[in-house]
């Protein structure tokens, strides 16, 4: 039996036992009024059949796929001539790979050897074998475990407390998984960013002002030695950031300012979900928007006031990630706004204040932690957007601040030194998990101090 | 407004024979009362020197009647309590006074309010002006999170009545000193005001209103949110605040209303069923909704 046939049929068994769990609680209740009054409703009582008969054979199914292709290959490799298994690790690992596509069918290797073959068989054999006594040892397991349930439920089994208690570990174990996650990215991003260090020092990387990452891939061919300094490309990004939010604030802070004061409920009702249409449209749909509108459009305007505009200028790309971040600056402004309390605007409205003066002097003032909040998740998303920059800013690292100088962001270079054949040991490649730790670092920086400014707000009003 | 003031108590005449009719060889303490289906207004709703004249104020939201022809006085250096259960509109009526009703989305306020003869909610009247002369304390302590002192200084500031620091500084003081304040935060003027306790910022926020210098105060239900101790603090204040301006108090507690004011008005579903001098209308009741509110049959 296929294993995915066998999940099916140890949901199927699960979803039995929760129904002979809540028939044996209904029959208890049934059976003597008032004595035998049940503690759980009869569904509790099913639902924890159900989940002591399913959890532990689910486990077992697990583990056994996550170690049956380790056991079975130490079988195979056990039974191999003593010529193949004296082989060095790598070209070992090449038979085995062979064995299992010979297998899997998905390889028909046509001149195999006769012991390559026998492997083969001999994997085959053994995985049937596994796969039966998987299915035999876990529905066994899970109707041993309904019969003995059977005794246990009783009228004054705690069975809604134990749901709950299970239910707990559950939600805790998916939360984890959130958690554990974004532990294993930073482990596995730090660890290559070590290697990088281990070649190029790190002050280097982090203070030098030259960045040329191309090297010589062997060693008689002529190129650059490459230079890792980052300034040049972190200061891009800045750079490009710093347009967009030129752009998304003051834009973002006044539609949200006028949506929540000033529009009436029909308008708002309609604008909201359209300014917020401008985060859903895909990034890269921004990136030819920048590469083909905007910054030929920024180009021809430079030319006639005698600008000496690049087109690949680093405002075209700020603006256009301007735009695409509006809604993130609005949506959360706007939602900090009318999270002020009405009493605060009566107080100003009867002191006289108008409704301009209300909102810059009370209102914004109030709600300016939660904009600044918001501010600064736009900015966490504006330092690592790709897209638009991979197809709108540069390639060249320059060091300047002149908008209308083409620039690199940390993100173009990541995708460029990546994409392509690439050496997984050469500085180059290493390069760009370097620059991927320190962004990571900065707006995992940027995303706690918004998130702890925006709950600390979030408290005062409640 | 003379000519109004007429037409009010002839309009009154009819409630007035009733109460005759059914009063047949009866003392004045145990004369029968109007009977609760009657919704004309019962007692005298004109003062002799009135700040503030309201006749007919009708006021709607969307399609319902919230407030219905309420006609009332409010007079010079009084205080002037209404009461009434939850929903009746005495909070609605109030804030019609200094049109904070204007911030209600399909809020409609119909009849004439008369501020030194001129009808509040006439075109070219400006609202802030208005609520500078008519200022409102409400129900929750709302100070804005500024500083003590800005909180205070925030209503000169709008209105540019002080020419300079010296001078708002002294505003500031003697208000706080009116709202009896100062003592307790004279020393930390630049803290923040939402850090003062409930009955403090209370105060806080009469003294925001007392600065811009208003004819009257409408306080909508002050003490609700504040302790006893702190209430009876407000409420000497507001004692003490009535020889210069004229407050008018909505309240739930009938106690505070005997304690507090000189007149009082009883409104119920949007209609002002009785007004008087507090100490007939708490002893002497002539309206049966009145003498059911009051000794607690409902609200």
């Amino acid at each position: 039996m296929p294993p995915a046939y066998l999940l099916i049929a140890l949901l199927g068994l699960s979803t039995a036992a929760y129904y002979f769990g809540r028939r044996k609680a209904f029959a208890l209740s049934g059976r003597a009024e008032g004595a035998a009054k049940l503690h759980s409703r009869p569904t509790y009582h099913g639902a924890l059949t159900a989940l002591w008969c399913g959890i532990p054979a689910l486990l077992i199914f697990g583990f056994w796929l996550v170690f049956e292709n380790q056991v079975i290959t130490h079988l195979v490799v056990k039974e191999l001539p003593e010529a193949i298994r004296s082989l060095a690790p790598d070209r070992m690992n090449l038979v085995i790979n062979d064995i299992r596509n010979i297998e899997s069918g998905s390889f028909a290797s046509q001149a195999a050897e006769p012991a390559i073959q026998a492997a083969a068989d001999h994997y085959h054999r053994l995985r049937s074998i596994s796969n039966h006594a998987l299915a035999a040892v876990s529905i066994a397991l899970l109707t041993a475990i309904a019969v003995l349930v059977r005794g246990r439920i009783t009228a004054g089994l705690r069975a809604r407390n134990q749901v709950e208690a299970i239910l707990t570990v559950l939600l805790v174990a998916c939360s984890t998984i959130a958690i554990f996650t974004t532990i294993g990215i930073i482990l596995s991003v730090l660890y290559e960013a070590i290697r990088f260090f281990k070649v190029i020092p790190i002050t280097q990387f982090l203070f030098g002002l030259d960045w040329s990452p191309q090297m010589a891939i062997r060693a008689d061919q002529v190129g650059s030695s490459g230079a890792f300094g980052a300034v040049p490309v972190f200061l891009g990004t800045i750079l490009i950031s710093a347009i967009a939010m030129v752009v998304a604030v003051p834009i973002g802070l006044m539609s949200a300012i006028y949506l929540s004061e000033y529009a009436g409920k029909r308008l708002r009702a309609v604008a909201k979900p359209l300014i917020e249409v401008l985060a859903g449209i895909p990034t890269v749909v921004y990136g030819f928007f920048a590469a083909l509108t905007v910054a030929p459009v920024i180009r021809d305007w430079g030319s006639r006031l005698g600008l000496d505009v690049a087109s690949e200028s680093a405002l075209a790309a700020g603006l256009v990630m301007g735009i695409m971040i509006i809604p993130f600056v609005s949506s959360l402004s706007d939602d900090f706004i009318n999270a002020v309390p009405q009493s605060l605007r009566d107080g100003a409205y009867s002191l006289g204040a108008t409704r301009s003066e209300t909102i810059r002097q009370v209102i914004v003032p109030a709600a300016i932690p939660g904009i600044i909040g918001g501010v600064l998740l736009a900015v966490s998303r504006a330092i690592g957007e790709t897209m638009i920059v991979v197809m709108a800013a540069g390639l060249s690292a320059n060091l300047t601040v002149n908008p209308l100088k083409a620039v690199t962001t940390v993100t173009v270079q990541i995708v460029t030194l990546l994409v392509g054949d690439q050496e997984f040991d050469s500085p180059k490649t290493l390069a760009a998990f370097a620059l991927g730790l320190i962004l990571f670092i900065v707006t995992l920086c940027l995303n706690v101090i918004a998130l702890y400014v925006v709950r600390k707000y979030r408290e005062q009003y409640e | 407004m003379l000519t109004l003031t007429r037409v009010d108590e002839t309009a009154l005449a009819g409630t007035m024979t009733e109460i005759h009719l059914k009063a047949k060889g009866g003392t004045d303490a145990g004369r029968p009362r109007v009977s609760r289906e009657k919704r004309e207004t019962v007692g005298t709703v004109t003062v002799e020197n009135p700040r503030m004249v309201c006749r007919n104020v009708n006021v709607y939201y969307g399609d319902k009647q919230a407030i219905k022809n309420v006609s009332i006085d409010i007079g010079c250096n009084e205080v002037l309590a209404m009461i009434g259960p939850s929903g009746c509109g005495k909070s609605t009526f109030i804030r019609c006074l200094n049109r904070m009703n204007d911030t209600i989305e399909g809020c409609r306020v119909t009849g004439d309010i008369l501020l030194d003869g001129v009808n509040i909610h006439d075109k070219d009247v400006d609202v802030v002006p208005l609520r500078a002369q008519v200022g409102m304390v409400f129900q929750k302590p709302n100070p804005f999170p500024k500083s003590i002192y800005e909180n205070v200084a925030y209503g000169p500031r709008i209105h540019g009545m002080a020419r300079d620091k010296s001078e708002l500084d002294a505003m500031v003081e003697t208000s706080l000193k009116k709202a009896g304040l100062w003592e307790e935060v004279k020393d930390r003027m630049d803290q923040p005001g939402t850090g003062l306790s409930g009955g403090q910022q209370q105060r806080l926020c009469i003294a925001r209103t007392i600065a811009v210098n208003p004819e009257i105060i409408l306080m909508d239900e002050p003490c609700s949110a504040l302790d006893p101790i702190a209430t009876s603090v407000i409420e000497d204040l507001i004692f003490e605040l009535r020889s210069q301006y004229s407050i008018c108090i909505v309240t739930h507690s009938m106690q505070q209303a005997a304690r507090v004011s000189q007149r009082t008005a009883y409104f119920h579903l949007g209609d002002l069923i009785e007004v008087g001098p507090t100490e007939r209308i708490f002893t002497n009741p002539r309206h049966e909704l009145t003498q059911d509110y009051i000794t607690g049959r409902f609200g």
